[in-house]
């Protein structure tokens, strides 16, 4: 044998969240031998970030509730995790990368899943806005509910009306804060979903002592004894003790582009998760990928995504020869309305509402392009997340009076087109 | 304290023993193959489905609603499924056994 062929191969793994450890995991299940390494700089026991600004931040528990695996479910498996340490470069021709010391470590193949990092708007005044965060990072909703705590008049202004601005705005006034979301759009959610659902979320909002103010431009902040100053440029102004900025990421590509790997919006991949290095592969949140069912190169924030994409990177790696060709979904909760997205509502032509007899905070949106289901929004309603989960996989034709006749039970018999 | 045995897709029987948290997290620690959790326990995922042995159904109790609306159109649903993510662990499990659905 020569020893090239007796020497251990080695996976390395950017980034060990959602997408990082189920790949490892995954890896050693399709029959990886070798070894399997984990980095992240995050020093935490790798963690669930949906409960992030849901029930965890409402919550006292820590952070290792919420672990996505135990350590000693990494030991069983034999997948070394190292936390704290930052990977600063991928030195392709060598076959290495290396880390924030100054180690180098060899890989047989990498896999790049260094996700997303939370956007802080070039606001004036943003920088010295002492309690001021994002919300990424178990370290972030720490560093939230000790300020909340401190805080006496709790008066918290979120900056971005998207799903994790809503979610801690619900959390927070749970929480006894005064909550006010100031959006620059003129509705929330203005890009994720069709305006009747933005409109029933600023409402839930409302109902629930959240002052919601939309086509709100922040344009300065200013800070004195602790207390912030908010102003837009409407001339409006906010005082709060406490600001989250919630206004989208900026997808941690710089590894790759430094090691000139293709880049679009995120790390371009093939539908085997690989990218134009045929021994580097990314996967998750930073990865711009193709989706065979919508036929549209897209970029995802979810943990299906992650944990999907991981997988396929794992078979992959493992010569089985598989195809990302996944239906998207996500959910969100905020008070006690459970929402369940499925599919990719882009290019929508109409929308649909089916509500059900009897009930107000229980209906379901559906998005069509024609006679096409692109997508449907459950809230409170899970039995209309899985018969539109079903409908857009088989590419059902659906019957849309009587999917809006809230008296035709909600079956699959009962909506299809014959 | 609840002993809770697993039996997998590949028939391979796994014994655990649990104090606190839900039978998913219990599952999830042990590397049970079937059980993902994706969506953390909160009912999003249904990458948690078992079937309770018959006998024990009084042990853990039926499906709620939204387990029930999750996994209708699941091909391999039964009147025994559960979602575990939903099932807390306590003295009332010891001893259930699990089937991990396909
Ligand atoms: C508050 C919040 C709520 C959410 N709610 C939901 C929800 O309800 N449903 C849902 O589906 N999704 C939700 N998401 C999105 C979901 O969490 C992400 O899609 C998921 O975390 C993506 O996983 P990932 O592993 O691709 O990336 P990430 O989770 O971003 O992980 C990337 C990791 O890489 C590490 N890293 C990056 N660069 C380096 C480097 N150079 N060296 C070392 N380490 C590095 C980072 O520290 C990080 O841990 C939510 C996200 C947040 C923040
Ligand atoms: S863990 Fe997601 S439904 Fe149980």
């Amino acid at each position: 044998m020569t020893e090239n062929s007796t020497k251990i191969k080695v996976c390395i793994v950017i980034g060990a969240s959602h997408a990082g450890v189920n790949f490892a995991f995954s890896l050693r299940k399709e029959g990886w031998e070798g070894a399997i390494i984990l980095f992240d700089k995050d020093p935490t026991l790798p963690y669930h970030r949906p409960p992030l600004s849901k029930a965890y931040l409402t919550s006292n528990d820590t952070i290792e509730k919420n672990a996505l695996k135990s350590l000693e479910s990494y030991e069983k498996s034999n997948i070394t995790l190292n936390l704290g340490v930052s990977v600063n470069s991928i030195n392709r021709s060598e076959k290495n990368i290396i880390l924030g010391n100054g180690t180098i470590q060899a890989y047989d193949t990498l896999v790049i899943a260094t996700g997303a990092r939370p956007i802080i708007p070039p606001i004036k005044g943003i920088d010295t806005a002492n309690t001021m965060y994002p919300l990424r990072t178990a370290k972030d909703v720490d560093d939230i509910r000790t300020a909340f705590n401190k805080s006496i008049d709790k008066r918290v202004v979120v900056i971005g009306g998207g799903y994790i601005g809503l979610e801690t705005a619900a959390s927070l006034k749970k929480m006894g804060g005064k909550v006010t979301i100031l959006e620059r759009e003129e509705r929330v959610l203005a890009r994720v979903t069709a305006p009747e659902m933005s409109h029933f979320f600023q409402r839930l909002h409302t109902q629930n002592g959240v002052d919601v103010f939309t086509n709100k431009n922040v344009t300065g902040i200013d800070t004195q004894d602790g207390v912030h100053t908010i102003r837009c440029s409407d001339d409006s102004v906010y005082e709060a003790d406490i600001i989250i900025v919630g206004v989208g990421v900026h997808v941690n590509t710089e590894l790759a582009t430094q090691a000139a790997l293709d880049i679009k919006n995120g790390i371009q991949v093939d539908t085997t998760a690989r990218t134009n290095d045929q021994d580097i592969y990314a996967i998750g949140d930073c990865t711009f990928h193709y989706n065979p069912h919508y036929d549209q190169f897209i970029r995802l924030e979810s943990v299906q995504n992650a944990v999907d994409q991981a997988k396929v990177a794992a078979m992959a790696i493992c010569d089985k020869n598989p195809i990302y060709d996944a239906i998207p979904w996500f959910w969100s909760d905020q008070y006690d309305i459970k929402l369940q997205m499925v599919g990719l509502s882009t290019g929508y032509t109409d929308t649909l509402i089916r509500k059900e007899e009897g009930e107000n905070t229980k209906f379901s949106l559906w998005y069509f392009n024609g006679d096409t289901l692109l997508a449907v929004d459950a809230v409170n309603n899970a039995k209309a997340y899985v018969l539109g989960t079903k409908f857009i996989k088989e590419n059902k034709k659906i019957d849309k009076a009587k999917l809006v006749d809230p008296s035709v039970p909600f079956k699959p018999v009962n909506l299809l087109v014959d | 304290m609840a002993k809770i045995t697993f039996i997998t897709s590949d028939k391979e029987t796994i014994i655990v023993e649990g104090t606190s948290g839900s039978v998913m997290q219990l599952a999830v620690d042990n590397n049970v193959q079937g059980i993902d959790g994706d969506c953390g326990g909160v009912c999003s995922c249904a990458t948690c489905h078992v079937h309770v042995a018959p006998e024990h159904v009084e042990k853990t109790g039926k499906a709620s609603e939204i387990e029930q609306d999750m996994l209708e159109l699941d091909d391999n649903v039964s009147e025994y499924s559960r979602l575990c993510c939903q099932l807390e662990i306590s003295d009332q499990l010891d001893g259930v056994v699990l089937t991990v659905a396909k």
